[in-house]
């Protein structure tokens, strides 16, 4: 780990101000993502600017029904809270399917947004990674690709984005809510993270000296249909090869009147399917229908050898998932 | 009484600089003590080398073993992933803090009871992670323990003792066999 500085700001302004005077400054909150990229020689910041005595450590009621995330509640508090365990269930279970219990304890749901790839050539410091150094290659490519994208690549970079929580707060179609120097803005969650294209470094679209100060959920929780379904190499504590946040409105007659279809494990971003979803739409929650939306997800899939089983694993995940969407018992 | 330590545990690039230390107040099992420390030492380090609790074991060292597991404010965290400044003012309770005197603690007798160690580096987290989950009470059955025990490792694969030693602390019914 290199020498740095360290100070600990006790308002957002201060903290935004901090970060606009150092480009090389980092924020640390849980700091369980950043602190291992440091030890790797992955991340260098010249200073760290601690964001935990800020206060956005609670989640608070919206008026329009939803609920709002402060940006230092922990994975843990977040995914344990009565109200999103009640009206958000795919949240809490898609936290819940991540990481070890010490680590929810630390993690923040503003830093979830912010962890890195877990590229094998991204951690490594003596192999090419155009996300780590622009410009020098890109290893996974034609290297050792397992865990790697099947949709939204680019000839400069294959990675995955980590996390679960942002899976399901992409199906959920939840808010970003920025502070910076300009002022404060909203990021919707489809916009927050970005693909490759020809700048993998970017991991997300905020401007410098920008911070999340909280997430948003909007008042639809899809509690009583939903489904986070996670395939990994082992069952606890390991990144998804594939995973799947499902969630459907249902009419009395079994048609779906809303879908939400995103999955994990497989690009740059949390990969929802705005087509997919409408595809569903007034079709009876059957096998058949989720099979047609399983092809148009992965309609533009491309494998890269280690990783092309990624391409019928997350169809077959898919239709499981939102067949587990459809048959849960109602929660009244 | 309040302890004021110097650590040599500093980077190699920060010879040229001048180590900028700050005062870091940590309750430890109970007891205050005062640290200066360079910013970039883990909890972990200032436990270990600044404090001598060495109880606390560094494993992997990257949060993916959980032998440094101990408990900040209550809540089980790794220790190896935080900054010792990052916890200024926090209460820390780690393995050594456990026992009542000559007194075990119960997860600790029952890991002597059940066997639930080999090589015994893995423990002093196990069973720090195991006080954390029992305060967070989501156990319910024996299958819950093993997903919540999950971040910790242990490489002797002692883990159906690991399970049965939590389990008989927590009361823990075991999952009725299939049919």
């Amino acid at each position: 780990m290199n020498s740095f500085t360290y100070q600990r700001p006790d308002a957002v302004p201060a903290a935004v101000r901090a970060l606009t005077a150092d480009p090389t400054a980092k924020f640390i909150a849980g700091g369980t993502n950043l602190l291992d990229l440091m030890k790797e020689n992955v991340e260098r910041p010249t200073q760290l600017i601690d964001l935990n005595r800020l206060p956005l450590a609670t989640i608070e009621e919206q008026p329009d029904g939803g609920l709002r995330l402060g940006a230092l509640v922990t994975n843990a508090d977040t995914a344990y809270d009565a109200r999103v365990e009640t009206r958000y269930p795919l949240l809490a279970r898609a936290i819940l399917a991540g990481a070890s219990p010490q680590l929810r304890n630390m993690a923040t749901d503003g830093g979830n947004l912010f962890q890195r790839t877990r590229c094998y050539y991204f951690y490594d410091t003596a192999t090419p990674c155009n996300k780590r150094e622009p410009g020098s290659g890109c290893s996974a490519l034609h290297g050792y690709n397992r865990i790697h994208a099947i949709l939204g690549t680019s000839e400069s970079c294959i990675a995955t984005h980590p996390s679960d929580m942002c899976v399901a707060l992409a199906a959920l179609g939840a808010t970003v809510q920025v502070s910076g120097p300009d002022g404060e803005r909203s990021i919707a969650f489809a916009d927050f993270h970005r693909l490759p294209a020809d700048a993998p470094e970017r991991d997300n679209t905020l401007r410098p000296g920008e911070l999340v100060t909280a997430i948003d959920l909007p008042p639809a929780g899809f509690a009583d249909h939903y489904a986070y379904v996670k395939i990994r190499d082992r069952q606890s504590y390991a990144f998804a090869l594939v995973s799947v946040a499902a969630a459907l409105e249902l009419d009395a007659q079994g048609v779906i009147t809303d879908a939400r279809l995103t999955l994990g494990g497989v690009a740059h971003k949390p990969w929802r399917d705005a087509e997919a979803e409408a595809l569903m739409q007034g079709q009876p929650a059957t096998r058949a229908t989720f099979e047609r939306a399983a092809e148009q997800v992965l309609r533009d899939a491309k494998g890269f050898g280690h990783n092309t089983f990624k391409i019928e694993l997350a169809k077959r995940t898919i239709v499981r998932a939102l067949l587990q969407a459809t048959e849960m018992p109602s929660a009244l | 009484m309040p302890q004021h330590v110097i650590s040599p545990n500093r980077p190699v690039q920060a010879a040229a600089l001048p180590p900028p230390t700050a005062a870091v107040t940590l309750t430890i099992n109970g007891t205050a003590h005062r640290l200066e420390v360079a910013p970039w030492v883990s909890l972990l380090d200032a436990l270990r080398d600044y404090l001598d609790l060495t109880g606390t074991k560094k494993g992997c060292d990257h949060g993916q073993c959980g032998a440094c597991t101990v408990l900040v404010n209550g809540k089980r965290i790794n220790s190896c992933l935080t900054l010792a400044v990052m916890k200024d003012g926090a209460e820390i309770t780690t393995i050594e803090g456990l026992a009542n005197g000559e007194e075990l603690h119960p997860f600790q007798a029952a890991f002597v009871a059940h066997d639930a160690f080999q090589c015994g580096y893995c423990t002093p987290g196990q069973i720090c992670s195991a006080v954390g989950l029992q305060q967070e009470g989501r156990v319910r059955t024996t299958d819950d323990i093993r997903e919540l025990m999950s971040g910790n490792i242990c490489r002797c694969g002692a883990y159906p003792n690991i399970v049965d030693a939590i389990a008989e602390v927590m009361q823990t019914p075991r999952p009725a066999p299939a049919s």
